[in-house]
């Protein structure tokens, strides 16, 4: 079974994330750059079916020469290799050219199963796993819960409001996984000594044969015009319950007319 | 006037629209004439066109067939890229749900065009508005090649009715074998719940670490219950076991934008606040006078909330 991961690395969810006045890109490299928190979850897959059935893991990214920390990371917690695209032209891209990137290279790599996250915490698009199947004319079963390899067929729980639907398609196929699916291993010292050596390929555009044309923010298929912070609430009303919390907040509800 | 494609979102069999489909019914006057288009099993457009027609779409196209039901998405798709070919649309609106989102990137790429995902407003030159990071930042964005594709956020425009023709078009359909690669083998539903949607709903009392356990989270409940709420939950709420996941607000979980937003034990850690910061006003009941909640909130009580909550539950149940 030989397994491609998609791992993306973004600005830390949890710190103050900007975008760049100079072209509105996000902005990546003053950012406290991590993987994507999504995609561990699709890598922990990776490596327990893995590790039930023999094969490979591959870690693919599209990113900036730093994304390699990223790359590290899913190395350390057990993938074998990695693929790398990196490129100057793609600054500024939008997630269909790089989806474009993204189905490019994997022409050129051998998988039976990909698997990414369910959603970039950057973009919050939830949508690669549908502009790859397009691309690449493999199934997309997307937002998964749970995941089964059944010889070659792909059984996968995708959740929904209140429960999921059972989806089946046949290998190979694009997986994406929701963080309910697992718990994420920590990678071991040992791992992260040994992800010190495993092969990272790097590749340009003119590697997997991508016409910088079609690629980069002077191409991209939309804009950003303009940005703002969001203006300021003004301040609230606080109260501290002295017995009477209660009945401040239901008199507030009623100057709302909600109650 | 342009024609603008609205794909319908629809309740389950027999539920009728989705309000979200009001929403982007209400969205696309802006940019032209609405057409709505019903894609689901035979039998699905009847019970739909009078409330399409009554939200403004001009000409409801019907695709019924199995296909568009028995597999994931891509049939979906396949149908509006053809539409799209046929009818050269000034743009295409879609509700942004998990699956409108796909059929969204899926016509992308098959016409060519760009599209934006999670749009709040969208203006008459197909400028749209998108929150960025955690509803920090404000963006407005175009799309600048091909027919423009909007996915709509829920509750971020109020639908409108503006009665129109609603004229039924059949639409033939046929599924190529490539569309029908992920079969739908079930459907499963396990929590039954007679609250409103939450991301429908205009009410949202959500519980986090605070409530300490999921029996306690009956007290989230009865307050839900009283404002004819739906109740959410904090990640951590939902990882320790109180709630389902399927009630999570925030970065990883559901968005939701109601007017009244009733936070409940939560911090307001900022992937929390990624789910709720758009809510009209914002409520906090916590006993940390310093959780960052209270820097959103428009109304704030320090307190506990088992003493709070169901005293406020029993004020406002006896108001009815
Ligand atoms: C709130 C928001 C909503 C958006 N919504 C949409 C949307 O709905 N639809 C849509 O298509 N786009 C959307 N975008 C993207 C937007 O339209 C622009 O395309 C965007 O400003 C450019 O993307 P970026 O900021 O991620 O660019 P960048 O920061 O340049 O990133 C683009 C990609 O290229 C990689 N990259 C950067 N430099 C290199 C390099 N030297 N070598 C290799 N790789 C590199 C990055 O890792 C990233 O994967 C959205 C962006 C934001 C902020
Ligand atoms: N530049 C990228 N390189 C590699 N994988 C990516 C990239 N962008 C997105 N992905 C994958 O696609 C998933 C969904 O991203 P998105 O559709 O942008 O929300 C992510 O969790 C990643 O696994």
């Amino acid at each position: 079974m030989n397994i491609v991961v998609l791992v993306k690395q973004v600005p830390d969810s949890g710190s103050e994330r900007k975008l760049d006045p100079a072209d509105n890109t996000v902005a990546r490299a003053a950012a406290d750059n991590v993987i994507n928190e999504m995609d561990e979850y699709a890598i922990e897959e990776a490596l327990t079916i893995k590790e039930a059935q023999g094969g490979e893991v591959t870690v693919l990214t599209v990113g900036p020469d730093g994304a390699t920390d990223a790359i590290r990371k899913a190395l350390s917690m057990g993938a074998d290799k990695a693929v790398h695209v990196s490129d100057e032209a793609i600054h500024g891209s939008d997630a269909v050219q790089i989806s474009g990137i993204l189905a490019a290279a994997l022409q050129q790599v051998e998988y039976d199963l990909v698997l990414c996250g369910a959603e970039a915490t950057d973009s919050q698009m939830s949508v690669m796993p549908a502009l790859l199947s397009e691309r690449l004319g493999i199934p997309q079963l997307s937002g998964a819960r749970k995941v089964t390899i059944d010889g070659g067929t792909a059984k996968v729980e995708r959740q929904t409001d209140g429960g999921y639907w059972a989806l089946e398609a046949p290998l190979p196929a694009i997986v994406s996984t929701w963080d309910t699916i697992n718990e994420p291993r920590y990678p071991s010292f040992k791992g992260i000594m040994a992800a010190k050596k495993k092969p990272v390929t790097t590749l340009t555009l003119a590697d997997i044969g991508v016409d910088a044309s079609a690629v980069g923010l002077a191409n991209a298929t939309t804009q950003v015009l303009d940005f703002a912070g969001r203006p300021p609430k003004g301040e609230g009303v606080k109260v501290t319950d002295e017995g009477d919390g209660a009945q401040k907040f239901v008199d507030f509800l009623a100057g709302q007319k909600i109650v | 006037m342009a024609e603008i494609l609205v794909l319908a979102e629809l309740n389950p069999a027999g539920g009728g629209v989705r309000k979200t489909t009001l929403e982007a019914l209400t969205a696309a006057r802006a940019l032209g004439e609405p057409s709505a288009v019903v894609l689901g099993a035979p039998g699905t457009a009847a019970g739909v066109r009078d409330q399409l027609a009554e939200y403004g779409a001009a000409t409801v196209y019907v695709a019924e067939s199995p296909d568009v039901d028995d597999y994931l998405v891509a049939p979906k798709a396949e149908v509006l890229a053809q539409l799209v070919g046929e009818k050269s649309p000034a743009a295409v609106v879609i509700p942004s749900s998990p699956e409108g989102k796909e059929i969204a990137a899926r016509l992308a790429v098959k016409t060519g065009s760009g599209f934006l995902t999670d749009v709040t407003e969208i203006t008459a030159d197909g400028t749209a508005t998108q929150v960025a990071f955690a509803g920090a930042t404000i963006v407005h964005s175009k799309v600048t090649a091909g027919t423009p594709i909007y996915t709509l956020r829920g509750n971020s425009v109020t639908p409108e009715a503006a009665p129109a023709a609603g004229a039924e078009q059949p639409v033939s359909v046929s599924v190529s074998d490539q569309a029908k690669q992920v079969r739908v083998v079930e459907r499963v539903v396990e929590q039954k719940s007679n609250r409103p949607e939450l991301t429908e709903a205009s009410i949202v009392v959500s519980g986090g670490r605070g409530v300490a356990s999921a029996e306690n989270f009956s007290v989230i409940e009865g307050l839900a219950d009283s404002l004819g709420a739906a109740v959410g939950a904090s990640r951590a709420a939902v990882d320790s076991g109180f709630y389902p996941h399927s009630f999570q607000v925030g970065q990883t979980g559901k968005t939701v934008s109601p007017q009244l937003y009733v936070a409940v034990g939560i911090s307001g850690a900022i992937q929390h606040r990624a789910g709720m910061q758009t809510s009209k006003t914002i409520v906090a009941i916590n006993k940390d006078p310093e959780a960052p909640i209270f820097e959103l909130a428009d109304f704030g009580v320090v307190g506990d909330l088992n003493t709070v909550v169901p005293a406020a539950t029993e004020q406002i149940n006896a108001r009815k």
